[in-house]
């Protein structure tokens, strides 16, 4: 193993990422507030994870108020506490930009059902 | 006392500090060397210690070079640089004494040459940063120049120094203070926070910023 890989090891929080593009998730992400700490929730579909070894992120949209907002969150980084997946989705692809071009319910995303 | 380590450039990376941010880091690899000789006031003119960097087999080592490793019986080294220091501190050290990567330590401000990766005969935009002439507009045939050299019956000549396309990189770098971001001893890697010019393997020489530390480190 080359040292690069071997340093990024020790970042690495997820080996097997727990969701796939198209589910739904939440991320709880701390927020230092001056000297206070709290946790926010974003919630919304994983529509893309780039990258590989500590440097992996995800992309979570969602539609707040009737506006598109989307947030990259590298993987491993301290600040994101817990992610959870509220519900599996059912696509075809690895990178959904479409649901950029989509609004209200075409913008949702199928359910997987196992 | 600055001392001036022969290192190795890895690569580049990211690490996550202790707010949680990332920080775009270098990985350097600083290996032990040793003390081969001391270059004295009385003597040479000047205090330095002379350090010799990565073992290599006697066969491969330069006659002229021979006799130093002879005298002090080390084993021969493949790279020798000289550091400036005070005569009191010369005094503490011995020759063969090691000398390593626990020099440094995390948050110290450094300065880094290494030689630049060469990009030969490059053209101004990327030389220079012009922005290089309109695309449209019935432009032809003139893309990527640098526009007016200059005027015309006065000064009736191109000033010197004016910037040109021509051979770029593969020269001589200095970076300075730069910080460590991350330590590792037992394995003699050093992360500093940012980019180090050179190639990835290419070599580099690291010391402690000469801006930063008025004082001697």
């Amino acid at each position: 193993m080359n040292i690069v890989n071997e340093i990024e090891k020790e970042y690495i929080k997820y080996e097997d990422i727990p969701f796939k593009a198209g589910d739904l998730v939440r991320v709880h992400v701390k927020i230092v507030e001056g000297k206070r700490e709290r946790i926010q929730v974003f919630e919304g579909y994983v529509i893309a994870i780039k990258n590989s070894g500590n440097r992996k992120t995800f992309r979570v949209r969602r539609e707040s108020y009737g506006i598109g907002v989307e947030r990259v969150f590298p993987l491993n980084s301290p600040r994101i506490e817990k992610i959870e997946v509220v519900r599996r989705g059912k696509v075809r692809r690895a990178k959904l930009y479409y649901l950029r071009q989509r609004v209200g319910k075409a913008a949702q995303v199928k359910q997987r059902l196992k | 006392m600055r001392i001036n380590m022969i290192a190795n450039k890895v690569g580049m990376t990211q690490i996550f500090n202790e707010e949680g941010n990332v920080v775009p880091v270098t990985v350097i690899k600083v290996e032990p060397c040793s003390v081969v000789s001391k270059k004295t006031d009385e003597k040479d003119g000047y205090n330095a210690l002379v350090l010799g960097f990565y073992n290599i087999k006697e066969n491969k080592l330069r006659k002229s070079e021979s006799g130093l490793f002879k005298k002090s019986n080390l084993t021969p080294k493949k790279n020798l640089k000289e550091s400036r220091v005070l005569k009191e501190e010369l005094d503490k050290f011995e020759i063969g004494q090691e000398i390593g990567i626990d020099i440094f330590k995390k948050d110290d401000w450094i300065d880094i040459t290494g030689k630049s990766k060469g990009r030969g005969f490059s053209g101004v935009m990327k030389r220079y940063g012009m922005a290089g002439a309109k695309r449209s507009h019935g432009t032809h045939e003139y893309f990527r120049h640098g526009g007016s050299i200059g005027a015309s019956a006065y000064p009736a000549h191109v000033f010197k120094g004016k910037k040109m396309p021509g051979r770029y990189g593969g020269t001589r770098v200095k970076i300075q203070n730069i910080s460590i971001a991350a330590i590792n001893p037992d394995k003699n890697i050093l992360l500093v926070k940012g980019a180090v010019p050179g190639p990835n393997g290419g070599y580099i020489t690291v010391s402690h910023a000469v801006k930063k530390h008025a004082v001697k480190v």
